[in-house]
């Protein structure tokens, strides 16, 4: 019991930061937030997904992945398959040629279900797909590329053309996947309508969970053995290879394991947005998500989550207020999370953050600081 | 193709003219009827104004083709409240960015629907945009009027469609062409996405089963995408009679730039595109354009009072260098059409402007178009050639066409 | 089966015109690729930013070519040389600048490089639509640019093809030229062997460091107003490319000049080849799907560079 506080739970200051972020999550922002906003929220908490799927990539093993938009994309289809098989019954799709195909298969002239989409007829196989197809294509993919010893910069850059191949082939192949309009129009699971007001909260709550639960599975990855010789290869991959470390699996593990989180923040966004596009694969939105793990600081899994929570927070409040000027506010949070603050808003925590919280604890009669870090992996 | 029943002499029209633009006023009684009895869904209304949306991208890759919807629905509804306002009320406009991404774009129409309580939405511009924030409209009740001509397949309760859909902007243009050039075969050629695809399976059938022509080849190329020297080759090889290009974007000027270099031109070729207005050739270039075809509602070159006020008009607002393309004119007509569906209904419900908009009519700088029960507009299509200034010269205009967004025999 | 009812004569036009296309795309990879190249290979710094210069340059000309139009109308047919060179040195110096701001403090960190530049092509974008709008744009390029030449009576060989040709075969050869030729060039490659060494034999490391970013930038520029003549320009032109251009010159190999010229070749001939016999956007995906295999099994590139980091 004691292990486990400690290593997935991360001691102490770990507790901390868990209960403030489900304070925050589950208690704070549903009674304050109208559902509209709320809903935001959901979306910004899938894109949290993302962000923590790269500190376990980028900040604690060193490599930085641009295409963590196949992973989330392709959970996320997965999900859209199936909603959309069931949105598309004969008796709604009566109108087309083929009814009981969904509509822009009927619009491509195709008369039958691709055999790949028969098995997402079912609940149960679209759980498990959300969850191993991203493992697959991560699987092959990292086993090509880190046997290989493709690291640092071409990784980046392969992993970026990989993400436009997947946005490109799904625009070139309308007929099957919906092509650059994606898959639109979902409306229900298990005859469960996910658009009304009371689903919107469910599902949010869902996602919050998964979440939580995603950041403990990291915890407890990082606090192993195997979390040590990841942070060992972040740091001198050289060493830890002629220790006799057999890096490339390391990473493969860890890329696969990114992967898996990503699809099922991928999921919960299609759930909670109600479509799926090639927009969400390329290269932007892949961008997009390194940047909410590094302002959120890319070693904290919490810093990511509030990273990714802010950046979206910001875009959307400053796109709102001044639609025109959004890019260069965007384009100096980049620079500036670089060049000044290169461990991102956990850095800050730590190193002002925890005065601050000190200095006003002192202030209220010397009473022990209630909030702990954000983040920064267990230290023993 | 019979011309729509219109009303026109049963209604009475005042036409003044007003800011240069030819403003329409009607007998409805604008003394401000009370705020309950125009507004009992909760809407964004006070007794002085009341509040619409406008979502489009200002920023992204879409802001080059959506700026100009932008501008002219705000000269609109600034030429409708200098006009007195719709059911006495100021129109007031809340602006959203889209930002080119479909999840921004559901976002913001659930923040204008949701929050803002908008009236109505002027907005989405490609067919990716619309499906991202059609279900939202339909849970919400919302009303969107969509400016650009499409792939059709779609009719909403909650949507009005102003510009074409694909029959209406393909069949008659290709039946002129054929007729025209006495054309036998055609190469079709798309930017992959689904409004080309479906424009050229409809401009398929109707060249094989009506025309009976051939279509000698038939591809599509990445949006975005600026090299085009293989398909210059493959449309040589085969020498079609027609070319038949639906691209857009930046691949648009890429495409005709290398044709022109090519030596395809309008003096040895016979193009027809149903993507190229006067915004996309201000880009291309008037002189990579000479002597082709695009087939269109509208063209800016139009001869009519109407248009030539709505031209000026625009101009005055937005600099004497801008054009206006089909999109810009369509969605010129939203916010109108919306104030002519709310004064039959004498109230802003959703419901009811839709109720009452069957039959709307209004004297656009194209001419008059009529809301069909479908909520796509009855209009006319037109065959402009190109000339070096990037202007087109309106050769053919045809009857009112009615619109069939589900078009038996082509799907 | 079309493909029959042809003469031997079209098929030899059609052959001759199909490598042209390819060599026409050979050269646009080329010249966008080189300046990358020079950056990424010899620095190590990932400019995401490259396209952005690139639209920087391919603004410069329209700019030119406005001002030539309102101010000298008699220098039309010749003004487009000059705004190449404006183009040159305007994409150079905003890039000297952008060194000596942003990239100096960077170089240990080659992912965060890439982090910030992705930022600052950001920036450059809006600039750019800020002050030239959103639309595209498209100078008016002098007449003995446009139209093509007939060799043959089915043969078109456009002529701003064949200049763009020239223009960065010329550029690859300054660029060699410069590299192992000049005094500047020498110093840029001992600073990439042994950066330490070379400071202490009396090397500004530094200095060389902006001076390289800046050419790079610089022939962006160029990249960018040789597009002018083929494709149009946008604020968000330079995007397009950039994935393009990053795998022509890690396919190529970094750090091998070289490499870069034949990654540029083999990805143009067989895009054009697979856009020939296949749609046009399969023929892409097929083509981005072989180099990425290759670079698979193959990760230091066709030409790996002999030095180490």
């Amino acid at each position: 019991m004691k292990k486990f506080y400690n290593n997935v739970i991360g001691g102490k200051q770990g507790a901390a930061s868990f209960i403030i972020l489900a304070v925050l999550l589950m208690i704070v922002f549903p009674t304050t937030m109208s559902i509209f906003r709320l809903n935001l929220v959901g979306k910004y908490v899938t894109y949290a997904f993302a962000a923590v799927s790269l500190v376990l990539l980028w900040g604690n093993t060193g490599v930085l992945s641009l295409g963590q938009g196949i992973f989330f994309g392709l959970g996320g289809y997965c999900m859209a398959m199936f909603l959309k098989l069931e949105a598309s019954d004969p008796i709604t799709t009566k109108i087309q040629s083929t009814p009981g195909i969904p509509d822009f298969m009927d619009w491509n002239q195709l008369t039958k279900l691709p055999a790949f989409w028969v098995p997402f007829r079912s609940l149960p196989f679209t759980v498990i797909a959300v969850i191993a197809v991203p493992a697959l294509v991560a699987l092959i993919g990292g086993f090509a590329l880190f046997k290989r010893r493709v690291g640092g910069v071409y990784f980046a850059v392969i992993t970026q053309a990989i993400a436009l191949i997947f946005s490109l082939g799904i625009d070139g192949n309308q007929g099957y996947t919906g092509g650059r309009n994606g898959i639109t129009d979902l409306r229900t699971m298990w005859g469960w309508d996910i658009r009304t007001d009371h689903a919107q909260y469910i599902l949010y709550f869902a996602s919050c969970l998964f979440l939580i639960g995603c950041i403990l599975l990291s915890n407890f990855v990082l606090s192993t053995k195997i979390g040590k010789v990841l942070l060992a290869m972040r740091d001198k991959e050289e060493r830890v290879r002629f220790s006799g470390y057999e890096v490339a699996s390391f990473k493969v593990f860890i890329f696969v394991l990114s992967a898996i989180i990503c699809g099922i923040g991928g999921a919960f966004f299609v759930l909670q947005v109600g479509f799926m596009s090639p927009s969400l694969i390329g290269i932007v939105p892949s961008i997009e998500m390194v940047i909410f793990c590094a302002v959120g600081g890319k070693k904290s899994l919490f810093g990511a989550v509030y990273g990714a929570l802010l950046v979206n927070t910001a875009k959307s409040l400053f796109s709102e207020s001044f639609p025109q000027l959004w890019l260069f506010a965007m384009g100096a949070l980049f620079i500036a999370v670089v060049v000044l603050f290169p461990d991102g808003i956990a850095g800050l925590w730590q190193n002002y953050g925890k005065r601050l919280v000190a200095w006003i604890g002192k202030m209220a009669a010397a009473r022990p600081a209630i909030a702990g870090p954000i983040g920064e992996p267990v230290e023993k | 193709m019979q011309k729509p029943k219109l009303k026109l002499k049963l209604r009475p029209i005042a036409a003044s003219v007003c800011m240069g633009a030819t403003l329409f006023s009607s007998t409805y009684s604008f003394a401000s009827l009370p705020t309950p009895q125009v507004d009992s869904t909760g809407l964004a209304v006070t007794d002085d104004t009341v509040t619409v949306g406008d979502l489009h991208s200002a920023t992204g890759t879409m802001a080059i083709s959506e700026t100009g919807s932008i501008e002219a629905e705000h000269l609109a509804i600034d030429q409708i409240n200098a006009a007195g306002g719709v059911l006495g009320r100021q129109v007031k406009v809340i602006d959203e960015d889209g930002a080119s991404d479909w999840p921004t774009f559901a976002e913001k129409s659930k923040k204008l629907l949701e929050d803002d309580h908008v009236a109505t939405v002027f907005g989405c511009w490609t067919s990716a945009s619309r499906k991202a924030v059609l279900p939202i409209f339909e849970k919400d009740d919302g009303l969107l009027y969509y400016p650009t001509f499409y792939e059709g397949l779609e009719q909403s309760h909650d949507v009005f469609y102003e510009g074409q859909e694909a029959t209406q902007q393909i069949l008659a243009g290709l039946a002129w062409i054929a007729k025209e050039k006495h054309a036998k075969t055609f190469y079709l050629i798309g930017s992959d996405y689904i409004w080309p695809r479906t424009s050229n399976k409809i401009a398929r059938k109707y060249i094989e089963n009506v025309l009976h022509g051939t279509v000698v080849g038939e591809e599509y190329y990445a949006l975005g995408s600026t090299e085009f020297g293989s398909l210059i080759n493959k449309i040589k090889l085969k020498h079609p009679d027609v070319i038949y290009p639906i691209v857009v974007g930046g691949s648009n000027v890429a495409f005709y730039k290398q044709l022109h270099a090519a030596g395809i031109t309008g003096a040895n070729h016979t193009l027809l595109t149903i993507s190229v207005t006067e915004d996309e050739a201000l880009g291309i270039g008037g002189e990579n354009l000479v002597g082709f075809y695009s087939a269109m509602k509208y063209f800016q070159s139009i001869d009519t009072p109407e248009n030539k006020a709505f031209v000026a008009a625009f101009k005055a607002k937005y600099g004497p260098n801008s054009v206006i393309g089909d999109v810009t004119q369509a969605a010129y007509e939203g916010p109108w059409l919306w104030k002519e569906e709310c004064g039959r209904a004498q109230s802003f419900d959703v419901n009811k402007v839709v109720a009452a908009s069957a039959g709307t009519a209004f004297d656009a700088p194209e001419g008059e178009v009529v809301v069909d029960a479908n909520h796509h507009l009855w209009s006319r299509l037109r065959i402009g050639q190109w000339g070096a200034d990037g202007q087109a010269k309106v050769l053919y205009t045809s009857d009112y066409i009615k619109p069939n967004p589900f078009p038996k025999g082509y799907q | 089966m079309i493909l029959l009812a042809y003469t031997t004569s079209e098929y030899f036009s059609i052959f001759v015109m199909q490598g042209f296309a390819g060599l026409s795309l050979f050269s646009v990879l080329l010249l966008m690729a080189l300046g990358l190249a020079i950056i990424f290979g010899q620095m190590g710094v990932v400019n995401l930013a490259h396209g952005e210069f690139m639209a920087l340059g391919a603004y410069t000309v329209y700019l030119c070519s406005n001002l030539t139009q309102s101010f000298f109308p008699k220098f039309g047919p010749y003004y487009f040389i000059l705004a190449i060179v404006a183009a040159f040195f305007v994409a150079g110096i905003v890039g000297y600048l952008v060194e000596w701001l942003l990239i100096r403090h960077l170089y240990k960190r080659p992912l965060d490089t890439l982090l910030a530049t992705w930022g600052l092509s950001l920036i450059m974008q809006q600039t750019l639509r800020s002050v030239f709008g959103a639309r595209e744009v498209t100078p008016t390029l002098p007449d003995w640019l446009m139209g093509s030449l007939k060799p043959s009576d089915t043969i078109d060989i456009p002529i701003n093809g064949l200049f763009v040709m020239g223009l960065s075969l010329l550029v690859a050869f300054g660029v060699l030229l410069f590299t192992f030729r000049s005094k500047m060039g020498l110093r840029m490659r001992a600073t990439v062997q042994n950066r330490i060494m070379s400071g202490a034999v009396g090397i500004n490391t530094k200095a060389v460091d902006r001076f390289v970013f800046a050419l790079g930038c610089g022939i962006a520029g160029i990249a960018g107003a040789a597009f002018t003549t083929i494709g149009s320009t946008g604020p968000d032109s330079g995007q397009r490319y950039i994935v393009d251009t990053f795998l022509v010159v890690v396919f190529g190999g970094a750090g091998s000049m070289l490499g870069t010229v034949t990654s540029a070749f083999t990805i143009a001939q067989a895009q054009s080849v697979l856009e020939f016999f296949m749609e046009g956007t399969m023929g892409k995906v097929t083509t981005l799907a072989v180099i990425v295999l290759v670079l698979m099994l193959r990760p230091q590139g066709l030409f790996p560079s002999k030095v180490r980091t």
